[in-house]
């Protein structure tokens, strides 16, 4: 570089990292602050609330959430959204049912890339459409929501799996134990853990970010924007494939309307999560708090005999105070921008440009 | 600075392209030398932008070649472009807000670590470097939303030289950047240019090409017209060229003698954008707002119609208050405004063309509440043919219109309103030399007609030519009022930028 | 680009109207030929009664898709005027009083959802999934899982009646007044035109002087009105009140709408496609519950033409860009 002597002088200094990321901090340490607070007062009214057996049955009931609302957050960060999630952990549920009632010697392994399977490949096909359809997500997955669990009614019928027809290995993985840790634990933590190291330090994950966030500069950039929305849509189908087998193994009974409903709480565990629904933001660790969170409220309502029936009325109310407090973080972000753009305008004084 | 024995970086042959029935590029033709910056002008709709999207791999040519380095190569898509060595620079910045700037400029080409994730220090090492060596001082872990134009235009060029770009592409980079900005830019350009670098610059404003090329494309719809050393041409022989005849009279003013005071605006204010601003326009009379990008004019008269609120301050029209924060109320007041932004405010580009004259008006030509298609067949085609529109039929949706047409809808769509106050925000920005002189004709004829006038504009020429007042904006303020008489580049200039700084 | 792809959309839209009328035309002829006890005067009744939560909440719905924004709550607020009906009915409430009260607190939670929309500026698609849960969840904590079933016949058979001896029944009428009312105000008059210009350039529109907001917030108002009116009619119809009525009929009234040829992206549509999608999914669906499909199943069915019904047009758009780049290049190598 020769000719930098006519560059002007250096016109700004910006500082943005320490008050961004002390945002983004700030969601995950509410979502902790609220559970601390929510364990608390449970346990004050009920003790029983941090017994052994309690705490099993929030993790197990996490674990389950935690690996959809994995994906989900995978999905939404890309700018999409995966309703159908429900239905695939039920299709999937039962069809690796079938599988283990048919062959009693598989092993666990193997039920648990079946599943895998079967909803990576309902992932693919929402994929597809999506893509190559150029069918907006939100229409997609709300019919295959509806396509996969009437799939799994005209191949169930009124069918149900009971833990009688299931064999002795395939259930005991739910009280299996890694050093002392719950298998079911253990897959999700492995999940978590691989998606978010994937999403942070990898260049699909920044690129899966990148989409969300412009999709134009994205395609400009020359991103991959097809495979990588194959891959988002794969991971959340197959992680539901997987979150179906978790649920064979820990109710023990399947039938064809296992996981109904379960998509609103997916989405309300990654927008209670931080994940923007607009994408380009949020984590996977949020997404997983989030499904903690939820879990533990349906769990203290429960102890605390407070009727069941207000817990879907809970999720509806989580997400609209979520999706408030993002656009009320976004303003107030908005604005403390606006008014350093004008100082900083104010220190330049003028330019020379009227033609 | 003629090198006709090189080859060049780049060279563009003979290149077609069509959408449907329409040719958007008929035979372009340039080549893009080593060290050079190369200008493309031409009208808006002559198919400079498509050029654009041809070299950066988004479309893909019907005919003729693209050779980079004497080889034909064929884009696919905009990586195989960038990965030819490519880089477009769009007016319009294409960042990904929710991530930092460092990732923004290593974004595709991670620096990678260990079991390949990706190297964050290597990548702010990066970026801090290329900012460095552009001279600029950009925080590379700050999210690039709320960076300014100016900025974002800096991290793109970043992205390009850390792509180890060699052919830079600019489209209208200096649209929306202030004097100090555009000088900033030049100044990176002019250094990469020393560096070997081929720049093909794209820009209306003839001092910037003439201060930043060393070569000129000029096209006319579509087609190419000529490639000349910047020095063999003059700018009246560019616009000849551009509009291919010669120019009438482009600033047909009419005396009028100024009536009773119709718009009086006072004390407005709006926290951060422009504080007290105060003023008045007078039947007959067309005042001009002048000032730098970014001054505050088309924040003030957007206050004033009410399409955003106020903090403080008064509107009045023909004495009576108006509401503040409703554009209806500014309508039902007698005022109208041609906003900046055409396609995006101005129009509703998918809607017909009679959709969108009689939209503002829909309430008034209904009959018992029901709009049958007839009275807003008349009424569009009433105002469509008085200003002159070509059109195929009332029915077609806008956005097929030229750009000069479609801003004559624009008024159109007001004028039926039968304003008092006219206001126009950059009327005749992007459209044709010859549309120009009929939309300033237009607006002396209706001032004639004793309609006040509200003009903003960056064109100086425009302003000096058309305005019987010049308000100079800085800064959110009013600084100056500048009569017909004593109205001068120097003069508005002057007022424009502020004690002490000289162009 | 965009420039000379409108015309072409916009003859499609039309295009994709009259197929749809075909098509529904057809699927009727079939079902009639093929389908026992389809073509009934009993059947015909039936069908009414079927498709009519789904045609009334479609109407405001087209309005609501075609500004651009969605309303997925509606289903909910469905059930939850039903669970409201009911518990107000045990605690003694005249019908006369506990209907419009009804139809006034669909108006109120439309307003909810109206308000986050355009008060708080917040994703409608995310607003109204917060409130689907939300709504049904409370519909639930009103009604429990129990079912409120003693409800007086002379509002029963009113809505399962018909006109005299002819086989019309009562509701039809109801329905086709306000579908003619939809229509009207959206193909001609003023609301209409804005609701057009909202959804194709909502800034466009702000700066023509339309209150978009104001405008946006009484279609959730009117749409949450009228999910309620449904609310009262599907209660009625099975003579029970319960938390989970309706349940996804979201879906069912989102795809007729998309079916009908409205735009998910907001701007284009229009309100015969629409009332042509609705009788098509019912006629489908009641034919299929004829021949034995059970309810499950049908939203196999519910759910494909959804997505066929954005994915057909889009393909033959691009398949019918292909043809054109060929033919371009054809031309240009002779």
């Amino acid at each position: 570089m020769t000719a930098l002597d006519t560059a002007p002088a250096p016109v700004r200094v910006t500082s943005g990292a320490s008050w961004w990321s002390s945002v983004v901090r700030a969601r995950e340490l509410g979502i902790v602050l609220a559970l601390v607070a929510l364990v608390g007062c449970t346990t004050v009214a009920n003790p029983r609330f941090l017994s052994g057996q309690s705490i099993r049955d929030i993790l197990l009931g996490t674990s389950i959430l935690a690996v959809l609302a994995v994906g989900q957050a995978v999905v939404i960060i890309t700018r999409n959204i995966d309703l159908s999630v429900g239905a695939v952990l039920g299709l999937s549920a039962f069809t690796v049912g079938s599988l283990v009632q048919d062959n009693p010697g598989l092993p666990v392994v193997v039920a648990l890339l079946a599943g895998l399977a079967v909803g990576g490949v309902c992932g693919l096909v929402n994929a597809v459409l999506v893509r190559y359809g150029q069918v907006p997500a939100l229409v997609v997955t709300l019919g295959t929501l509806y396509a996969y669990r009437g799939a799994t009614y005209l191949w169930a019928g009124g069918q149900q799996i009971t833990a009688d027809e299931l064999p002795r290995d395939f259930l005991g993985f739910a009280d299996a134990s890694l050093l002392g840790v719950p298998w079911l634990v253990v897959i999700a933590v492995v999940v978590i853990v691989a998606a978010g190291v994937l999403l942070r330090n990898y260049r699909l994950g920044r690129e899966l970010y990148a989409m969300g966030s412009s999709p134009e500069a994205a395609t400009l950039v020359g991103i991959k924007v097809g495979r990588n929305t194959l891959v988002a849509f794969a991971t959340s189908g197959a992680l539901a494939g997987l979150a179906g087998v978790l649920f064979a193994v820990r109710f023990g009974t399947v039938d064809a309307a296992a996981g109904t409903g379960y998509e609103l709480n997916v989405v309300a565990a990654a927008v209670v999560g931080g994940v923007a629904v607009f994408g380009g933001s949020g984590t996977v660790w949020g997404a997983a708090l989030g499904a903690l969170l939820l879990t533990t409220i349906g769990n203290s309502l429960a102890v605390l005999d407070i009727d069941q029936f207000w817990q879907q009325a809970i999720v509806g109310a989580l997400i609209l105070l979520a999706i408030a407090v993002d656009r009320l973080v976004a303003l107030r972000t908005a604005r403390a921008l606006k008014t350093r753009a004008l100082k900083t305008r104010a220190l330049k004084k003028g330019g020379s440009h009227v033609d | 600075m003629a090198r006709p024995d090189a080859t060049p970086l780049l060279e563009v042959c003979d290149v077609v392209k069509s959408f449907g029935a329409v040719a958007a590029v008929r035979g372009a033709s340039f080549p893009l030398y080593a060290g050079e910056a190369h200008a493309l002008v031409g009208e808006n709709g002559a198919g400079k932008s498509t050029v654009v999207k041809v070299l950066a791999g988004v479309h893909r040519p019907d005919g003729g070649t693209l050779r980079v380095d004497g080889k034909p190569v064929d884009f696919g898509t905009p990586g195989e472009a960038k990965a030819a060595g490519i880089a477009v620079i769009y007016q319009e910045p294409t960042l990904f807000p929710d991530l930092s700037v460092a990732e923004n400029i290593a974004m595709g080409r991670h620096p990678t670590g260990r079991f390949g994730g990706i190297d964050r220090a290597a990548m702010r090492r990066e970026a801090l470097a290329l900012f460095e060596r552009l001279g600029v001082r950009v925080d590379p872990a700050r999210p690039a939303r709320g960076l300014s134009i100016a900025d974002q235009q800096i991290v793109e060029i970043a992205k390009a030289l850390a792509g180890r770009a060699r052919v830079l592409v600019m489209d209208e980079p200096t649209a929306a950047l202030t004097g100090v900005e555009v000088e900033r830019l030049f100044a990176v350009v002019r250094a990469l240019r020393a560096d070997g670098a081929a720049v093909l610059f794209i820009s209306h404003r003839f001092e910037e090409i003439t201060a930043l090329c060393q070569r000129v494309t000029i096209m006319r719809d579509g087609a190419h017209v000529s490639t000349d050393p910047i020095e063999d041409l003059t700018v009246p022989e560019m616009v000849r060229r551009m509009v291919g005849r010669e120019l009438g009279a482009l600033f047909p003013k009419q005396d009028v003698d100024p009536g009773e005071v119709v718009l009086e605006v006072s004390g407005l204010r709006r926290a951060g954008v422009f504080t007290d601003v105060t003023f008045q326009v007078r039947a007959g009379e067309i005042v001009a707002l002048a000032g730098l990008v970014g001054s505050g004019r088309s924040e003030v008269v957007q206050a004033v119609f009410g399409v955003d609120g106020r903090d403080g301050g008064t509107v009045h029209v023909d004495g009576r208050a108006v509401r503040a924060g409703s554009p209806r109320a500014a309508m039902a007041a007698g005022m109208a405004l041609v906003p900046e932004d055409r396609r995006q405010q101005g129009l509703v580009m998918d809607l017909s063309i009679q959709r969108n004259v009689t939209l503002p008006r829909s309430g008034a030509l209904a009959g018992f509440g029901l709009l049958l298609g007839g009275a807003e067949r008349r009424e569009a085609r009433r105002w469509t043919e008085r200003l002159q529109t070509k059109y195929g039929d009332l029915g077609d949706p806008v956005g097929t219109l030229s750009g000069g047409n479609q801003q004559k809808v624009v008024l159109a769509k007001w004028l039926a309103t039968r304003p008092r106050v006219l206001i126009v925000d950059e009327p005749t920005r992007g459209i044709d030399v010859g549309t120009k002189a009929e939309v300033h004709r237009l607006m002396s004829e209706l001032a004639a007609d004793g309609v006040a006038v509200v003009m903003v504009s960056s064109e100086l020429p425009e302003v000096l030519g058309m305005a019987d007042r010049v308000l100079v904006m800085r800064e959110g303020r009013v600084v100056a009022e500048i009569d017909r008489a004593d109205a001068s580049e120097e003069a508005v200039m002057f007022a424009a930028m502020g004690q002490g700084v000289v162009a | 680009m965009s420039t000379d792809r409108a015309p072409r959309l916009l003859s499609r839209i039309s295009w994709w109207d009259a197929a749809i009328i075909v098509v529904t035309a057809v699927v009727l002829a079939v079902a009639a030929g093929a389908v026992d006890n389809f073509g009934t005067g009993r059947n015909f009744g039936f069908l009414v009664l079927d498709l009519l939560p789904i045609a009334l909440i479609a109407l405001p719905m087209t309005f609501v898709v075609i500004t651009g924004e969605i309303d997925l709550s509606v289903a909910s607020t469905l059930g939850l005027t039903s669970a409201v009906l009911g518990s107000l009915w045990n605690r003694g409430l005249p019908m006369e009083t506990i209907i419009p009260l009804c139809v006034l607190l669909g108006a109120v939670l439309g307003a909810v959802n109206g308000l986050f929309v355009t008060v708080f500026k917040l994703p409608s698609l995310a607003v109204t999934i917060g409130t689907l849960a939300l709504f049904r969840g409370l519909a639930f904590v009103v009604l429990g899982d129990s079912a409120v079933a003693d409800f007086p016949a002379s509002f029963t058979s009113w809505v399962t009646g018909t006109i005299g001896t002819t086989p019309i029944p009562n509701v039809l009428v109801l329905l086709v007044l306000l579908a003619a009312v939809a229509g009207v105000v959206l193909h001609a008059t003023p609301v209409g035109r804005a609701v057009f210009a909202v959804g194709a350039n909502e800034q466009a529109a702000r700066f023509s002087g339309i209150r978009v907001d104001r405008l946006k917030f009484w279609l959730y108002v009117v749409s949450g009105a009228v999910a309620g009116l449904a609310g009262v009619l599907w209660t009625l119809r099975y003579s029970s009140a319960r938390a989970d009525n309706g349940l996804g009929l979201e879906l069912a009234v989102v795809a007729a709408v998309l079916l009908g040829g409205v735009s998910i992206f907001g701007g284009r549509g229009a309100l015969p496609g629409v009332l042509a999608g609705v009788v098509l999914l019912a006629t489908l669906q009641n034919a299929l519950r004829l021949s034995d499909v059970t309810n499950e199943a049908l939203n196999v069915v519910t759910g494909v033409l959804l997505i066929v019904s954005v994915l057909l047009p889009n393909l033959g758009r691009s398949l019918r860009a292909a043809l054109r780049r060929r033919r371009h290049r054809v031309v240009r190598q002779t």
